[in-house]
């Protein structure tokens, strides 16, 4: 048996591949993206020709990995918790719908919110839609569970999501790998030609399939592996682990424990060990990262039984990532005392990179917005994020993918003058095209600025589905071609972008200024290699 | 056998490499291996930290808990001080000494090397320097991780291993220029370890 040093994303990349996967899908993300670039840069991945290329989001990515699954064949798509919003659409209806090649869906929340916008909880997904949802504790059930997880898919008849969080995503360890990695799947149509036409007639009968299925989904928990009672003397206490949370409560007992434990990597719940559980115990305390789904359904609405402990009531933090301390304050063991330094810490954010095109762009805005004062500019996900903060504090919002343009259209509908969007290349081909054409559609007075550095830039220099197409994009939307300007953004070009702008904001109508240059980290790469 | 290391600097000084040869390393010798890197956001200039763990029994947490580890080993002098709540009260600090300013509220230097200095256990070391007189600047993190080398219970041989691993692409000279870079900033720290003991 091989052993590989992986990160918790490789380990499922490799998984995934090993479980005989024809594809992946995926837009990238923080902390998802690594699973895709692991099997992008795979030798048996490559040799095998899996797809591999990058979508443009995260709901064009799943309704390509549910072509892949129609004909036959295995496949992950993967994303991080926000993108699972994007793709709610296919993602809901294709538990209904059911599968026909394995499916997994991997999802990595960032609970802290280390690099997103919030910390939702895809376990909520999982219930929400009604799939079996695997959590893996550590590298190794990790890469088991992507296996594991293609072969239930397929037993199932349903997707199997993966959700994982930040920790364990970009954590490195030891994983054994199997001998030999299983054949892709031969091609195949799904034996009944009306299982993905969800009219209404059929959408019901697929619905009822759904859910006479939770029992089985149900028994698959509760015999899992990965769901285990572990006895404990003390019975004052029993613990409820879920996912890496059972990681931090070894951290702190690493022989026996004192209490009982069930140990949950598997929904749904499953009711037997925690019936047991509940059954020997005073009370439990339960440790999850994310939301407080478990402690939720444990409790219920009248908490009537025994106590339940953990997020909800304030036992554990309501928010933010768990760890080994937190943990131990729960469990009120004791800490020794630790070392602090006298001196004040600065802190140190991210900021924009030495020489990045961003600096040109977001100083001639500021020179032309410093007339019109504060709240002009709507901006989106990406490097350009951080023109919010000192020294530009250049830009008044960053809600989700595709935001800035719309959000500009709507203030302009109120009145707002002038309207302005700030929105990086990827961002506009993943969700900004559609918002550009209600703007032009109603000839909404906006100035929308593309900041193209020709790159997925945040996640670490993806290809860009935008590269060598944005004019051509927002002329086919219908952008007038003379209020489509290009220009490299260069410390040289700074008159020439403020008269743009200035000219731009001065015509009623939908404007697009496209400040053009490399990112600085990918040209450094490219050099380098 | 049982180490914990808090890793830190600012996003883009390639702390992942002083991680990848211990990982190397610990690997060779059959010994368990958690590593927590900083991806994403914080890549981009901010302050990033890597939490390594060795050990000879089986690792749960991919985090350190506070007052465990046994050294906090930074690239970069203010962000040494960042994590000195994971500090058991045996650790040591092993830090660079040339700042990193990409901020406008950075300590002023004098200020910060005397905290520093303060500390019960520290190699503080201008590994830019120590470098530099081994051929390059660049090799700082070599240096680094030889500062720390004497305190981390792992063979020598491995950790040289290690380092023609991970600079095996890059020719001949530029893993001399690294082992030297790593020699150099062992025989520095030894030297004051010696006179703490």
């Amino acid at each position: 048996m091989s052993k590989k040093l992986l990160l918790g994303v490789e380990a499922i990349g490799q998984g995934a591949i090993d479980g005989g996967i024809s594809g992946v899908y995926a837009y990238p993300g923080t902390p998802s993206t690594e699973i895709t670039e692991y099997i992008q840069e795979n030798a048996t991945a490559i040799e095998r020709n899996l797809h591999r290329q990058w979508s443009v989001n995260e709901k064009t990515a799943m309704e390509a990995a549910l072509g892949m699954s129609f004909a036959g064949k295995r496949t992950v798509v993967c994303m991080k918790h926000v993108g699972l919003n994007v793709a709610a659409d296919v993602f809901m209806n294709i538990a209904i719908t059911g599968i026909n090649g394995g499916m997994i869906i991997a999802v990595a929340d960032d609970p802290s919110m280390h690099s997103s916008q919030n910390e939702q909880d895809s376990r909520y997904y999982g219930k929400f839609a009604m799939i079996p949802v695997l959590e893996p504790t550590n590298q190794q059930e990790a890469y088991d569970m992507a296996i594991v997880g293609l072969e239930l898919s397929e037993k199932m008849g349903v997707p199997v999501m993966i959700r994982i969080t930040t920790r364990l995503a970009h954590s490195r360890s030891g994983v054994s790998l199997i001998e030999t990695p299983r054949k892709e799947n031969e091609l195949s149509i799904p034996a009944d030609p009306l299982q993905f036409v969800l009219l209404p007639f059929n959408a019901r009968k697929r619905y009822r399939i759904l859910l006479d299925k939770q029992e089985l989904f149900l028994n698959q928990s509760e015999a899992s592996s990965y769901n285990r009672f572990i006895d404990g003397t003390d019975k004052s206490l029993g613990i409820v682990c879920c996912g890496i949370a059972f990681n931090y409560f070894k951290e702190n007992y690493p022989g026996v424990s004192p209490y009982p434990v069930v140990k949950v990597s598997q929904y749904p719940l499953p009711e037997k060990l925690l019936k047991r559980l509940e059954s020997q115990v005073a009370e439990i305390l339960v440790l999850e990262e994310g939301y407080p789904l478990v402690e939720e359904q444990l409790k219920g609405f009248f908490a009537r039984g025994k106590k339940i402990t953990g997020r909800l009531d304030g036992t554990l933090p309501r928010t933010g990532e768990l760890n080994p301390d937190l943990v131990a304050e729960a469990l009120k063991i004791e800490k020794p005392e630790i070392q602090v330094t006298a001196l004040t810490l600065a802190n140190r954010p991210p900021a924009l990179c030495k020489g990045c095109g961003h600096h040109d762009t977001f100083r001639a805005l500021n020179e032309v917005m410093s007339a019109y004062g504060k709240g002009k500019v709507f901006s989106d996900i990406g490097c350009y994020t951080l023109g919010a903060l000192p020294t530009y504090s250049a830009i008044y919002s960053c809600v989700d993918m595709g935001a800035s343009v719309t959000m500009a259209k709507g203030a302009a509908d109120a009145g707002l003058f002038p309207s302005v969007a700030v929105i990086g290349d990827s961002t506009f081909t993943h969700s900004g095209i559609t918002g550009l054409l209600d703007a032009v559609n109603e000839q909404s007075n906006i100035v929308v600025i593309i900041g193209d550095n020709e790159s997925i830039s945040m996640t670490g220099g993806q290809d860009s589905s935008a590269y060598g197409r944005i004019e051509a994009i927002c002329e086919g939307v219908g952008v007038s071609p003379d209020h489509i300007h290009v220009l490299e953004s260069l410390p040289k070009n700074h008159e020439k972008l403020v008269s743009l702008l200035r000219q731009e904001i001065d015509y009623h109508g939908v404007s697009v200024i496209v400040p053009r240059r490399e990112c600085i980290q990918k040209l450094a790469r490219r050099k380098r290699s | 056998m049982k180490c914990d290391i808090v890793l830190a600097g600012v996003g883009g000084q390639g702390i992942l490499s002083i991680a990848t040869v211990l990982g190397y390393a610990a690997v060779e010798n059959n010994l368990y291996l958690k590593q927590a890197e900083t991806h994403g956001m914080s890549q981009r200039g901010g302050a990033v930290q890597s939490y390594l763990r060795l050990s000879d029994q089986p690792i749960y947490s991919d985090l350190i808990p506070s007052g465990e580890a046994q050294l906090v080993l930074s690239v970069e002098p203010l962000e040494s001080l960042r994590y000195l709540t994971f500090l058991s009260p045996e650790g040591y600090v092993i830090t660079n000494t040339t700042p990193f300013v990409n901020i406008p509220d950075y300590p002023e230097p004098e200020e910060l090397l005397d905290s520093i200095h303060k500390l019960p256990r520290v190699v503080a070391i201008d590994a830019e320097n120590v470098a530099k007189t081994e051929g390059n600047a660049r090799a700082s993190n070599m240096v680094m991780l030889g500062a720390a080398s004497p305190l981390i219970d792992l063979p020598l041989q491995s950790l040289e291993q290690g380092i023609r691993e991970i600079f095996f692409q890059k020719g001949k000279d530029i893993i001399e220029l690294n082992l030297r870079a790593f020699h150099a900033g062992r025989a520095f720290a030894e030297q004051i370890l010696n006179r703490l003991k």
